[in-house]
């Protein structure tokens, strides 16, 4: 008898999370199908879900149309460029936090993320007079600043609870084997800490990826990431349904993949680990 | 001796971080206040002058300021409200034995990493396009009238597209939570003969107190400053039926070029935005140090 209760369980929970999983992603899924369709089968009702006559060229249109390369190329520099350098700072910041806390540690925490509190519309009329003054204004380089520090709190946090986690006691032994901080440094620290730096990355990247205020405000076109060259088909003219899905479907591709192999770490490093 | 020294190493590696949000900060933010007390219009240069308060009267006393003060509060509220009571079931579901469930789960965690201008935009015309949408077609095979979303309601088809990105992230905390749950806890309480209804109520539900104000905290941070979305669908209308406090600001700045009132709504939404911090950092706060 409980045997079949518990296969009927799976049976019905499974059927109940493959629908409503279905439901979810749904959009996406529509999206990448209508990439591969004609505008005309794109436009068409009834719509038709699988049996289209299936075409690659909205891919090949998209670059020829907008150079879709330029964008990409823009959003890989933007968000690998201000993780990056969000890393050289927050790695010193964290460590040091971590591994000789003060008294202040918990309040400069704490500050550095309230600044993540301000919402960034009520400081885009300083920072966009400032980059106009500079010439910053549709610059890679504005723009890899102004990602790099408002992800800066995020990435200090993420680092501070990972190196946290490694346990003191090891460091001390390998200092009373007679090891310079030097070596404890690449040998024994950074093994430890390849996880959570891999974690904090992955997590900054997609955030940087996706960031969408300040890339549409601060970029119009030699800089412009694939989030400001995607909203460029929300004007009428635009408006071709086949290649604004190839796009897109080009625009979020990489960072699904990154995302999806990242999730549980995701959960972390947007909780601060208070959610386990 | 080596304390001293070890202290002013970490001091050192410390500085570069500090400083750096220090000035991102606190430059930006003297600024808005120099700006939001003259009166200054790009299209207009060289009449700078100082007004006082008069761009905060201006501001406030505007009727966009009450109707996207509004339209902000409903879109966080009535997100927020279908994240997370979607989200408590989906996860319940998928802390299930479910066959597949790896793919199940990265099929619903999906919508989180879609960038917001390709979410907008995918939803507005594949979807919600009045004519040759999905949802067109499906309601004409019940015979019905297909809604002009982004006309008829814009501000529950943008509350529809921001959830959709968003229900992922409460589902996987929530998720996340649910299989840290002690398993034995449940098992003993079935064992004394409670039903899955009460074993959810008594045990899970208050086990899911924290995720539940964690999700609420974050998510709140970032509906506040929803912008990309109306940015692409709606542009804030029609009238201003979708214009939230970000985005009235950046009209006021970008679209109006009226520095002066746009920084003067800026120190605004900066309040807001403190105000519920406070209020959220209070209650969060509490549960999580017990």
């Amino acid at each position: 008898m409980a045997r079949t209760a518990t296969r009927q369980r799976v049976v019905v929970s499974t059927i109940g999370a493959w629908f409503f999983g279905f439901l979810i992603f749904f959009p996406i899924l529509w999206m990448v199908l209508a990439s591969f369709k004609t505008e005309l089968e794109a436009f068409a009702i009834p719509p038709s879900f699988l049996f289209f006559h299936w075409t690659a060229e909205n891919y090949a249109t998209v670059q020829e149309r907008s150079d879709y390369v330029l964008h990409a190329m823009n959003s890989i520099i933007i968000a690998g460029g201000s993780t990056l350098i969000a890393l050289l700072i927050a790695i010193p910041a964290a460590w040091s936090m971590a591994f000789s806390p003060t008294k202040r540690a918990k309040d400069i925490l704490l500050w550095m993320l309230s600044t993540k509190m301000m919402p960034p519309v009520g400081v885009l009329v300083p920072i966009y007079l400032i980059y106009k003054s500079f010439g910053l204004l549709d610059s890679r380089i504005g723009l890899v600043f102004i990602l790099c520090l408002g992800n800066l709190p995020i990435v200090i946090w993420m680092l501070f609870t990972y190196f946290k986690e490694i346990p003191r006691d090891i460091l001390e032994a390998a200092r009373m084997d007679g090891a310079t901080i030097g070596r404890e440094l690449i040998y024994v620290l950074t093994p430890m800490a390849i996880p959570g730096l891999a974690s904090t990355m992955l997590l900054n990247l997609i955030l940087a990826w996706n960031e969408a205020f300040w890339t549409l405000n601060l970029s119009t076109s030699n800089a412009a990431p694939l989030t400001t060259f995607i909203a460029s088909y929300s004007s009428p003219e635009g408006l071709f349904w086949a290649k604004l899905s190839a796009a897109s479907t080009l625009a979020i591709a990489p960072i699904l993949v990154l995302g999806w192999f990242s999730q549980k770490q995701l959960v972390r490093g947007l909780t601060f680990g208070a959610v386990k | 001796m080596a304390t001293r020294q070890t202290q002013l190493l970490a001091r050192t590696l410390l500085t570069p971080a500090v400083g750096l949000l220090f000035i991102w900060m606190i430059v930006p933010l003297a600024l808005t206040i120099y700006f939001s007390t003259l009166h200054y219009s790009l299209l207009d240069p060289g009449s700078e002058a100082f007004v006082g308060l008069e761009n905060f009267r201006y501001f406030l006393t505007d009727p966009a300021f009450l109707a996207s003060l509004q339209n902000t509060l409903v879109l966080v509220g009535s997100v927020l409200a279908l994240t997370v009571l979607l989200g408590v079931p989906l996860a319940l579901l998928l802390d299930q034995p479910v066959i597949g469930l790896n793919i199940v789960r990265l099929m619903v965690i999906a919508p989180f990493f879609v960038m917001p201008t390709v979410s907008a935009l995918v939803w507005k015309n594949l979807l919600m396009h009045p004519v040759s949408g999905l949802f067109a077609w499906i309601a004409s095979l019940f015979g019905l009238t297909p809604i002009d979303w982004f006309t008829d309601a814009p501000l529950l088809a943008v509350i529809l597209i921001v959830s959709w990105q968003w229900l992922p992230f409460a589902t996987l905390i929530l998720l996340t939570a649910m299989q840290s749950l002690d398993e034995e806890q449940k098992e003993a309480a079935e064992m004394d003969g409670a039903s899955a209804v009460s074993t959810f109520i008594y045990i899970t539900l208050p086990h899911l107190a924290r995720p539940v104000t964690v999700v609420i905290l974050i998510e709140t941070i970032f509906l506040l400053t929803v912008f990309a979305e109306i940015y692409v669908t709606t542009g804030g209308g029609p009238g201003l039926s979708t214009t939230n406090i970000a985005f009235l600001i950046y009209s006021q700045a970008l679209i109006q070029y009226d520095v002066g009132t746009a920084s003067a709504g800026g120190l605004v939404a900066v309040v807001i935005a403190n105000v519920v911090a406070f209020f959220l950092v209070r209650i969060v706060g509490r549960n999580l140090e017990a």
